[in-house]
């Protein structure tokens, strides 16, 4: 096992018929997963929340979450089964044949250890990976080198509290590659990073897969980091493989209904366009249709979707191109994939107006000299890395935070920071919705009961049946059913209780709503159908927004205006096209150069 | 026009509507589908049973003589011989529980009802009011409970009312505590926060959106505190206040025929062990409560877990 066979045929990763079960029931979590990576490459694995993508990424390393097993197929690294390995080779294949990435760095890394020992011990465990005339610490040092940190003896014995959520990510990395593997699986390395961190990270990957020759399986939500990084992509849907190409081959001629869907609905950050999401949500493991999964959710399903599972077949010409489907769409490029957004007439009026606006958490002051408008009608975004303040802008305007000065007015009246100061009218005009759809729904009402608990506040008057009907109708404004009314917030999804969240601030007919990244725990299919909603609510409501976001990309698609934050201040402000075309500010300029884009036309490495 | 594909979301799923409502109720059931729960349960229900249906079951009289004193069962002297004083143990036996659980239960309801008002309070209200409530609990705390009421006892004498506040004011600050910790996790949740926003009285966000959340360790708690109020009150009795002699309560039993113990001991035991399986009882059951509400991962939110048993260590 010391020699790596390095021919052609058989090097690289192949897996084939991967199935996942339940412990339990031994009801399929993933079934029926193949396919093959030759070395020197980076496959990425595409999925919504739900779709088993981190259950496949974990398996290939022999592993199963608890609850699951893996029940059958071949995982073979260089020609070896991982899964046919038990106990002490298997321990020895872990490291040395397959090395894992978590998506949270800092849960893969002791809180207790220097990095610099952490490393050196992940070596000295398998010392026949360090080559004749290498030491332990130049092996470190070297790999250091490599992931971009510095190897110097002081930041080898900092702690992994002491760094940057990058550096955490980079030295888990490294500790990844420490031993030499053959194959790397990194489960959505970068989902809690900027997008320059996101950038460099990414950039170790790309440059350490082809120069240590291994394979990487790099598991993601995130089509745009995909299509930047992985030279082909598989699409997982309900468990199960449903397109399979390179990666160039699925952004530019997507055949599955689904990738098709998911490429209406990812946000493009070079045009304005309309998104279209994916209504409904994928079936669960054990319930699973007889046939296609998706086919409650498909435009053009037909009566055989219903009755048998398409395979999983090559519509390939010249290189091959997996897809389960019967009808298979045209093939969609992701760059013709929507329609342009309708530009908004008339020129309205401020709503909303900050001045000089300054806040501070304690001594610290964390937005300096903010102004800027939100117009009747309009939505103005705010974006900004982590801890640029433009949640702390948010919240001082609804109330939340304040600790504040400066000079606000709201539909022509000042606006203060205590809450308790402003008049009932504000606070009901002046609506917030939160990050969080998890935690913003009280968990022990009904959808109705949240929905009718501000009616109660802020409408005493209106009857048991009035408030009804203005449940009936708000849901009907977010596109939820009037099935919802009795449900309780749990049983419903991510998207389902942001919307409800949203009904929940539109039900008081608010003129300002202020959305502090509502859309950043949502799938991309799921955010596409909030982002339409809210710009259907500009235009027919005259709803005015201050949309606070990390994503340029969604910015383009919903917001007129955008002010872009730096360390408190703002940087940059106009239009949204003029600024995000023809940035001037550097700190603009980074942001949008570092942003990854499903087109893949900016992939200097 | 894309826009209208984003048409009503068609109620999915075969899964009716079904509201998860009562989460104490739910507890209850879970925990009665344990062995644990079974066990603390039934324990309970036979020593309360026993105390409640006691005064009613004819027998004779648990003040007057019956026997030679310390006399063993049998020949005459009753199921469980007589005590100190000639007395039928088991006729007291059988008398002697409703006031002691009649006591701790009404000092038990006082106690949570005081100290979750107090501990959510100072949860949503934070800083002075926290530092006010929290500290005065903190102080509290540092006094031994068993001191405390025989001062207080000592001090203005032995009524009854006096007792039930004594145990009371023992048991509200731990309550506090407790409840303080669990809501403090609720009150930092976004839907609090999002209904206070709209100016909504702290009463009214309390009652409504702060309590659903913490039913569950309130009844973990009562049912840990009833166990704490009666090994308390029993304690005090065994001290000899709260109930007048003669008549009888299971505390006072103990200490009457203690010095009899080597000639009729099932005037000492039979009271002590009644006690022991109703201390025991409620533990097991609170505990069974607590497994449940706490343990299983099986529902998303797991309401102020965290911060009970942070309290609780």
């Amino acid at each position: 096992m010391n020699s790596h066979p390095t021919s052609q045929h058989d090097s690289g990763l192949v897996v084939e018929g991967l199935t996942v079960v339940t412990d339990e029931r031994g009801t399929p979590v993933v079934e029926d997963i193949s396919f093959a990576v030759p070395a020197g490459q980076v496959m990425g694995l595409v999925g919504e929340s739900g779709s088993g993508k981190s259950t496949v990424g974990v398996a290939l390393l022999g592993l199963a979450r608890q609850g699951l097993r893996i029940a059958a197929g071949r995982v073979c690294i260089d020609g070896v089964d991982i899964l046919s390995l038990q106990g002490k080779s298997l321990q020895d294949a872990r490291g040395r044949l397959v090395a894992y990435v978590p998506q949270d760095p800092i849960s893969g890394l002791n809180p207790a250890l220097s990095v610099g020992r952490q490393l050196r011990e992940a070596i000295a465990i398998h010392r026949d990976t360090v080559r004749a005339g290498e030491t332990i610490r130049g092996r470190v040092r070297q790999l250091m080198d490599e992931v971009g940190l510095p190897s110097t003896d002081a930041f080898l014995s900092s702690y992994p509290h002491q760094m940057s959520g990058g550096q955490q990510q980079r030295v888990a990395i490294a500790m990844a590659f420490s031993c030499r593997p053959r194959v790397i699986v990194l489960d959505e390395p970068t989902t809690g990073l900027d997008v320059t961190t996101q950038r460099r990270v990414l950039n170790t990957v790309r440059e350490l897969t082809a120069e240590h020759n291994v394979t990487s399986v790099y598991v993601s939500h995130d089509l745009a980091v995909v299509a930047q990084l992985a030279d082909q992509t598989a699409v997982l849907y309900a468990g199960r493989l449903v397109e399979r190409a390179r990666t160039a081959a699925i952004f530019r001629g997507a055949r599955h209904p689904y990738t098709v869907g998911l490429l209406k609905a990812v946000p493009s950050p070079a045009r304005s366009e309309i998104l279209v999401g994916i209504e409904g949500r994928p079936p669960r493991p054990g319930r699973w249709p007889h046939g296609c999964p998706f086919a409650d959710r498909c435009a053009s399903v037909v009566e055989q979707c219903r009755e048998e599972l398409p395979v999983l077949r090559d519509l390939g010409d010249t290189e091959s191109h997996e897809v389960r489907c019967f009808r298979p769409e045209p093939p969609l490029s992701v760059a013709h994939a929507k329609e342009p957004v309708p530009i908004l007439p008339g020129h309205p009026q401020p709503i909303l107006a900050v001045r000089s606006l300054v806040a501070c958490y304690g001594p610290r002051e964390v937005l300096r000299d903010i102004t800027f408008d939100v117009e009747k009608g309009r939505c103005t975004a705010v974006v900004g890395q982590s801890g640029s303040g433009k949640t702390t802008l948010a919240r001082s305007l609804v109330g939340l935070h304040q600790a504040w000065a400066g000079d606000v007015s709201f539909a022509g009246a000042g606006l203060g920071p205590d809450p308790r100061r402003r008049t009932k009218e504000q606070r009901r005009t002046l609506q917030y919705v939160f990050q969080n759809p998890y935690s913003s729904l009280n968990p022990r009402m009904t959808v109705r009961e949240n929905l009718e608990e501000p009616l109660r506040y802020f409408y005493p008057q209106l009857s048991r049946r009035e408030r009804a009907e203005k449940v009936h109708d708000v849901l009907a404004t977010v596109a939820l059913s009037t099935a919802y009314t009795e449900r309780m917030p749990h049983q419903l999804s991510g998207g389902e209780r942001q919307r409800v969240a949203v009904g929940r601030a539109l039900i008081v007919d608010p003129e300002v709503m202020v959305c502090d990244e509502i859309t950043s725990a949502l799938d991309v299919s799921v955010q596409a159908l909030l982002v339409e909603q809210l710009r259907r609510l500009q235009v027919e409501r005259g709803l005015s927004m201050l949309f606070i976001t990390h994503n340029l990309a969604v910015v383009r698609s919903i917001a007129q205006e955008v002010v872009v934050l730096c360390d408190g201040v703002i940087v940059e402000h106009g239009p949204v096209d003029q600024v995000l075309d023809h940035p001037t500010h550097a700190y603009t300029q980074q942001l949008l150069a570092d942003l990854p884009s499903a087109e893949g036309d900016n992939t200097a490495a | 026009m894309t826009t209208t594909t984003i048409g009503p979301n068609s109620a999915e799923g075969t899964a009716p509507p079904a509201k998860q409502r009562g989460s104490v109720r739910r507890i209850l059931q879970g925990a009665l589908a344990t062995r644990r729960g079974q066990v603390g349960l039934a324990l309970t229900v036979l020593v309360v049973g026993f105390a409640f249906i006691g005064p009613f079951v004819p027998s004779r009289s648990p003040v007057e003589f019956s026997g030679v004193p310390y006399s063993l069962p049998g020949n005459g002297a009753g199921l469980l011989g007589t005590d100190a004083l000639g007395r039928d143990v088991f006729a007291r036996l059988l008398d002697g529980g409703w006031s002691l659980l009649l006591l701790a239960t009404i000092s038990t309801v006082a106690a949570v009802l005081v100290g979750t008002v107090a501990g959510v309070v100072a949860a949503y209200r934070g800083r002075r009011t926290e530092l006010f409530i929290m500290r005065s609990v903190d102080i509290m705390l540092a006094i031994p409970q068993l001191v405390f009421v025989l001062l207080i006892v000592s001090v203005i004498g032995a009524k009854v009312w006096l007792l039930v506040l004594a145990v009371t004011l023992c048991q509200a600050p731990q309550v506090a505590r407790v409840m303080y910790a669990a809501s403090q996790d609720i009150c930092e949740r976004d839907f609090v926060k999002a209904v206070a926003l709209w100016g909504m009285a702290p009463r009214t966000v309390i009652r409504r959106h702060v309590m659903p959340s913490l039913t569950t360790p309130l009844a973990v708690e009562t049912g840990l505190r009833l166990s704490f109020s009666i090994i308390l009150i029993s304690g005090i009795n065994f001290l000899g206040f709260g109930t007048k002699p003669p008549n009888p309560s299971w505390g006072v039993m103990v200490n009457e025929n203690r010095l009899g113990l080597a000639t009729n001991y099932w005037g000492v035991l039979a009271p002590a062990i009644m006690l022991a399986i109703l201390a025991v009882g409620t533990n097991v059951f609170a505990d069974a409560l607590a497994r449940i509400a706490f343990g299983g991962g099986e529902s998303e939110e797991t309401p102020a877990v965290a911060g009970l048993e942070l309290a609780k260590s």
